[in-house]
């Protein structure tokens, strides 16, 4: 029956507040290995079940099943184990400088080690990322140094961008890593640019473009979706669902669509969801759609299920908005976790191996620490000059700016 | 020398452009096959090809966005917004993305973009094909802003905009495209074949960004004018018979404040001209710097002539329009007259 009555507003609810109890129920978890793997010529309309299931091919009891799997030697498996927990090790050890006054911000990526460092595997050299400051994931795996993160973070006299950006919004041409904004969404549309820069070039290279859940809602990431979709641009569409944008739940975003990933469907583009917490299934999917790209078959829309498990920023406090055992109650688990447990029945990995790499990394991680805070730290050493705040805006500094500079007496 | 509409002049500096260099992509809404709504584009596509010279969807933000992902990539887009009051969804990338790309990233990426846009009214265009935005442009920092005058001017700055490792703002008045417009609505525009303006030489010549030019010398007055209004104050002065001196800016960021000061420091009077609101508008700037530079050289107070700050109306346009009349008042009154 039609309700003709008053008109009521609606606004979405999470499913739980703050003293209740975390409850998934409502996210639908299919089984492993249970998605099918299309040809990457696939027609898109006949694949509009994968925008809303999702792919997973790490099961319960550590197995790689599928047809998602296969696709990684234990020796690779063995290198994405590192470079999460070397982004966690990483985190943490910034997480703490931010809390001891080293540098003023930070942002963590606690739950979401698998989504950069195992997509950044499925790129070629000379492919470009717009990622979000969620995605250092993207630098750690391609071997971007640690000291120079940090050196960023601590705004030190080291810093490659001259202290003129907020932490972690880092940017490495040569690492396919293009400048973090800071603006959210405004990157999406760059990326599709990027891409279709390429293919006017008859190049062979491909873009990535990163965004959140909670970013798919500004109207770039609309406009993305037009260009790429209308100029069939070789990129790939990635959307980071980590279940919060800062306080406010994913579903304020995502409206009545149901997944972020149907927001392709209207635009023709075949959009998949893959287990953000499944290493394997991140980085089948991640060149699945990197392939497509390169074969003049254009975007891919894809989301990663994940959870944010640590708060938005160092200046967020998590406790206020969502029950505390929401991400112990998160049913796709965690990334590192399940990667170690499924390299250990694979017989290439142990608790004790684990704990050791554990220790290694950590060592390395402080060494590079001690060598980035020789270069000083935001308030305490040496530290980027006046004069580098006037520089570098433009090619060529114009009188007026000259000027200026002159009047500061630098 | 071969005689060119405004048009025609902008047109070819994006012709000779791609001819040169192929990194050179040219794009916007009927930009490609049709040529642009003013046929800015006409022939270009037919020329380079679809892969250069295309048309894009209804999306501003979409047009320049790319444009900054592909100026990333290496080349060197010179995208059309239809209407310069069309440019505010595309406001963000152009203010927060364009201008601080080489700065945020230590010159890890720049962006050498040229967002062209038809600008100012005297078409009957209304509140939403009329406006003149040059002062958004001109407050944010990393942005350069054009503004031509004539055909000469217009080709020779394009293919200097285009050549810019910098993102540059082209704002194109609409209502020069096709004749040197005074502000006489009620009387024919002189076609720029009649005007030595409008010789526009073949081939690559570029009219250096930051440089303005002298349109009339003069010793009683200055004039600080960009755009149509050079036009309106030309005929203001013929009209009143003062003795002034005409500066057409050409480039308002950067500005050339040495020829602005000079020039106020010999004639001691200076009157501001531009179509847009008056408050907040680059006026502003303008009387802040002539103060500053030329305060024990000035014999009046500074004076500004600009659109009213109201919407641009429709059916009032020539009581919006800052006409030869009220510069022409505006000369008067700064000459104690």
């Amino acid at each position: 029956m039609a309700d003709a009555g008053m008109l009521r507003f609606h606004v979405p609810e999470p499913e739980v507040r703050p003293g209740g109890t975390p409850d998934f129920s409502n996210v639908p978890i299919p089984k492993a290995g249970s998605v099918p793997r299309p040809e990457i010529d696939v027609d898109p309309r006949t694949i509009r079940d994968h925008a809303f299931s999702i792919i997973r091919v790490l099961n319960r009891t550590g197995e790689a099943v599928g047809p998602w799997a296969g696709l990684l030697s234990s020796d690779e498996l063995l290198t994405g184990l590192r470079h999460m927990m070397t982004l966690r090790t990483f985190d943490a050890r910034m997480q703490m400088a931010q809390r001891q006054g080293k540098t003023s911000f930070y942002m963590q990526h606690l739950g979401e080690e698998a989504v950069a460092c195992a997509f950044r595997k499925a790129l070629a050299p000379g492919d470009m990322n717009f990622p979000t400051y969620r995605q250092a994931g993207l630098l750690i795996a391609d071997g971007y140094p640690m000291v120079t993160m940090m050196n960023q973070i601590y705004s030190n006299e080291a810093d490659p961008l001259k202290g003129r950006q907020l932490p972690v919004m880092y940017s490495s041409k040569e690492h396919g890593f293009f400048s973090i904004s800071g603006n959210l969404a405004t990157q999406y549309i760059q990326a599709v640019g990027w891409a279709m820069a390429s293919a006017i070039s008859n190049d062979s290279r491909i873009a990535a473009a990163w965004i959140g859940d909670g970013s798919t809602a500004e109207s770039d990431f609309h406009s993305a979706l037009v260009f790429a979709s209308t100029y069939k641009a070789p990129v790939v569409l990635n959307v980071v669902n980590n279940q919060w944008a800062i306080s406010t739940f994913q579903g304020i975003a995502r409206g009545g669509s149901g997944t972020f990933a149907a927001r392709g469907l209207g635009f023709g583009i075949p959009s998949l969801r893959v287990d953000g917490n499944d290493y394997l299934a991140v980085h089948a999917v991640a060149k699945w759609a990197a392939e497509r790209a390169r074969s003049n078959l254009g975007p891919t829309l894809v989301e990663y299920v994940t959870y944010r498990a640590g708060a938005h920023s160092s200046s967020d406090d998590p406790s206020a908005y969502r029950p505390k055992t929401e991400s112990d109650a998160w049913p796709l688990g965690d990334p590192i976790v399940r990667l170690k447990n499924h390299l250990i029945a694979l017989g290439v990995w142990s608790d004790e191996r684990h704990a050791q790499a554990e220790a290694e990394i950590l060592d390395t991680v402080i060494a590079a620490q001690k060598e980035a805070e020789g270069h000083g730290t935001l308030h305490a050493g040496g530290k980027p000059s006046t004069r580098d705040m006037f520089e570098g805006l433009y090619a060529e500094m114009p009188p007026h700016l000259r000027r200026q500079r002159q009047q500061a007496g630098v | 020398m071969p005689r060119r509409t405004m048009i025609e002049a902008i047109r070819d500096a994006m012709d000779v452009s791609m001819g040169r260099d192929e990194k050179v992509v040219v794009f916007g809404e009927d930009v490609g096959f049709f040529g642009g709504v003013f046929r800015c584009t006409q022939g270009l596509q037919a020329k380079y090809g679809k892969s250069r010279c295309f048309d894009a969807p209804i999306n501003e933000s979409g047009i320049v966005g790319s444009a900054i992902g592909m100026a990333a990539y290496g080349l060197k887009p010179c995208v059309e917004i239809q209407f310069a009051d069309y440019m505010y969804p595309a406001y963000d990338q152009l203010t927060q993305e364009a201008a601080r790309l080489r700065y945020r990233s230590n010159g890890d990426f720049t962006c050498p973009i040229v967002v062209r846009m038809p600008t100012g009214g005297g078409i009957f265009g209304g509140q939403t094909h009329s406006q003149s935005p040059e002062a958004l442009f001109t407050h944010v920092s990393g942005l350069k802003t054009v503004v031509p005058s004539n055909p000469h001017d217009a080709k020779g700055l394009l293919i200097a905009a285009i050549e810019d490792p910098d993102p540059v703002i082209f704002l194109e008045p609409k209502r020069l495209y096709n004749g040197p417009f005074d502000g006489h609505h009620d009387r024919p525009v002189t076609p720029w074949s009649k005007h030595e303006l409008g010789e526009v030489a073949d081939g690559h010549y570029t009219v250096p960004l930051g440089k303005a030019a002298i349109r009339r010398a003069g010793s009683a007055l200055t004039v600080l004018a960009y755009g149509t209004m050079v036009y309106v104050a030309q005929a203001a002065v013929e009209e009143t018979g003062i003795d002034a001196e005409i500066i057409d800016l050409r480039t308002l960021l950067p500005l050339d404040l040495d020829t602005i000061v000079a020039s106020v420091k010999k004639t001691g009077r200076c009157v501001i001209v531009h179509e847009a609101t008056l408050t907040s508008g680059f006026g502003a700037e303008l009387s802040a710097l002539v103060q500053e530079n030329c305060f024990y050289h000035l014999e009046a107070p500074v004076a500004r002539v600009a659109g009213w700050d109201t919407p641009y109306p429709h059916a009032q346009e020539w009581d919006y329009f800052p006409g030869p009349a009220r510069v022409g008042r505006a000369l008067l009154e700064t000459m104690g007259a």
